[in-house]
């Protein structure tokens, strides 16, 4: 059955799909240099219009983190809720010296999770829509693998 | 001049649940207290700005009260709306145009977290379908990582919480009146690592007004004026770790709350060492720690060993959210600044009962932050 699903991605032109290697899609400004994620048309600093695509590095450190316990009000959250919700880790990883990414986590508990710990970038299933296609997004995952959920 | 314009009057109508009462009734209702407080009558009051997110023209409470024709304005500023309100009908006053007007927030929200479409916060769609649009997600992140880097414990927001339902229990206006042990709070379902449930306010219902007048007027209304010597609001600035952001760059500054606390103390020519109560955003238990230190009350960390030594509470050196705060009465968006100023102003004029602050308080403080990164502040004294 899983090879008939289909897999979409949450939005175009957010991150690289399919591929073994996803990056995440920014954009950067041609005058300052800053990096936005997702793209934006203008500068949030200079404010420019020449920004470009810009590919994000895959692996960054754990900046930030929480985690979400309950389902978020719906809409505009499209995920499992009621006895179907899983908890999902949050938080934002800074990927180099270019930008800080708030991203889901693969993992969602707290003795698993760590500030300044490295992460990458995965695309990972969170929904199935209407058409039982599977509705994929993307996440950062432990690079360690002892800390990765079993 | 910073000392010209005076609060003659405050009015609320209790924050809680009200089956059958509207917004506006509520609003209504805190005019006329505030009216009455002031001893004006409707008719007197020139002009008017009223805060709300679920109502959508606070102007048409003129309805309950006189359709007297002045120009009365509807303000939206998030969870800053009621600062909004408060520093607009002060900046009238100083413009010449006017004398004597009201400020008024009032709000009935259903119950269950705040929610919007992300894209009337610049934020895209799919922010919101896979559940990163949710503001008490960005409060357990800061306060994480806060915690992380100066040392606050989980005790210590425990310790907040249930010295702001403590407060709330003195207060008849509040929502929550019953105190809640620091064991209750830590045992309760966590929402947000590190935040459990009791660790945050609700949405709820409630209202507000303040009446100002010009300073050399005041004492036609009051033996007892406060004068309002700085209202401020900031937004965000790149860099700021503010709710609602896909990303952050690398750059660090600090957040709407220091840029607007800071240009308050600079209006107001004091320094938080003068001042004698505070009322804080307490979002959340660690948005309350985290807010002493923006607002330049203490230094990062410091927060663990005053809440330790009691210093937060109604008698100790710096009394917070002595009303027990949003913590104890939920949050009605518009209403829930000019809660924070009733408050002051009783403290100042020594009229807040059970929990009056001992001494003979001069200086008040209050500080609110909200979506999308917006703060206000407003310093007030005798």
């Amino acid at each position: 059955m899983d090879e008939l699903m289909a897999q979409v991605p949450v939005a175009p032109g957010i991150f690289t799909w399919p591929t073994d290697d996803p990056e995440l899609i920014g954009s950067r400004c041609a005058d300052c240099r800053i990096v936005t994620f997702p793209a934006q048309d203008a500068c949030p600093r200079c404010p420019s219009t020449t920004m470009a695509e810009h590919r994000l590095p895959r692996r960054g450190r754990l900046w930030a983190w929480t985690i979400q316990a309950f389902p978020p009000p719906s809409p505009p959250y499209a995920g499992p809720a009621g006895r179907e919700f899983v908890p999902y880790g949050v938080g934002y990883v800074e990927l180099a010296d270019e930008v800080k990414v708030e991203s889901r986590l693969t993992v969602a508990d707290p003795d698993a999770l760590q500030t300044g710990m490295e992460m990458e970038l995965v695309v990972v299933p969170f929904r199935t829509n209407d058409d039982s296609d599977d509705v994929v997004t993307f996440a950062f995952r432990p690079v360690n693998r002892k800390d990765r959920p079993t | 001049m910073t000392m010209d314009v005076a609060i003659v009057g405050v009015g609320l109508h209790p924050f809680g649940r009200f089956a059958g009462v509207s917004g506006i009734d509520m609003g209504a209702i805190a005019i006329r207290r505030a009216l009455a407080d002031a001893g004006v009558a409707w008719r007197d009051i020139q002009f008017a700005f009223g805060g709300s997110y679920e109502v959508d023209n606070p102007d048409a409470v003129v309805a309950l009260l006189g359709l007297t024709g002045i120009p009365f304005t509807d303000v939206y500023n998030g969870c800053a709306t009621a600062a909004s309100a408060l520093t607009l009908v002060a900046n009238t006053i100083r413009l010449g145009d006017y004398d004597l007007g009201i400020a008024v927030g009032m709000d009935k929200h259903i119950p269950g977290a705040f929610s919007a479409d992300p894209r009337l916060y610049a934020c895209p769609s799919w922010y919101g379908e896979v559940g990163q649009f949710v503001t008490t997600k960005f409060f357990g992140m800061k306060i994480n990582k806060y915690m992380h880097d100066h040392g606050i414990s989980h005790d210590t927001l425990a310790k907040v919480a249930a010295k702001n339902y403590r407060n709330g229990a003195l207060n008849p206006n509040a929502f929550r009146r019953t105190p809640l042990s620091e064991a209750e709070i830590l045992a309760s379902p966590m929402l947000n690592y590190p935040l459990t449930q009791y660790m945050f306010c609700s949405p709820d219902e409630g209202a507000a007004a303040v009446v100002l007048c010009r300073a050399e007027h005041a004492h036609r209304y009051t033996d007892t004026p406060v004068y309002l010597r700085a209202s401020t609001v900031r937004t965000r600035r790149l860099g700021a770790f503010e709710v609602h952001s896909p990303w952050l760059p690398i750059a660090e500054t600090v957040g709407a709350t220091v840029d607007a606390s800071r240009a308050a103390f600079d209006t107001a020519g004091i320094g938080p060492e003068d001042v004698d109560v505070i009322q804080l955003q307490d979002t959340d238990a660690g948005a309350e720690v985290i807010h002493l230190a923006e607002n330049g009350f203490c230094a990062d960390g410091d927060q663990e060993t005053l809440v330790a030594d009691g210093a937060l509470e109604i008698g100790g050196s710096l009394p917070v959210n002595t009303d027990g705060g949003l913590i104890a009465n939920g949050e009605p968006i518009g209403a829930s600044g000019l809660r924070q100023v009733h408050e002051v102003v009783l403290q100042l004029r020594g009229q807040a009962g059970d929990r009056q602050i001992p001494g003979r308080p001069k200086v008040g403080y209050t500080q609110l932050y909200g979506a999308p990164g917006t703060a206000g502040v407003s310093i007030m004294s005798v």
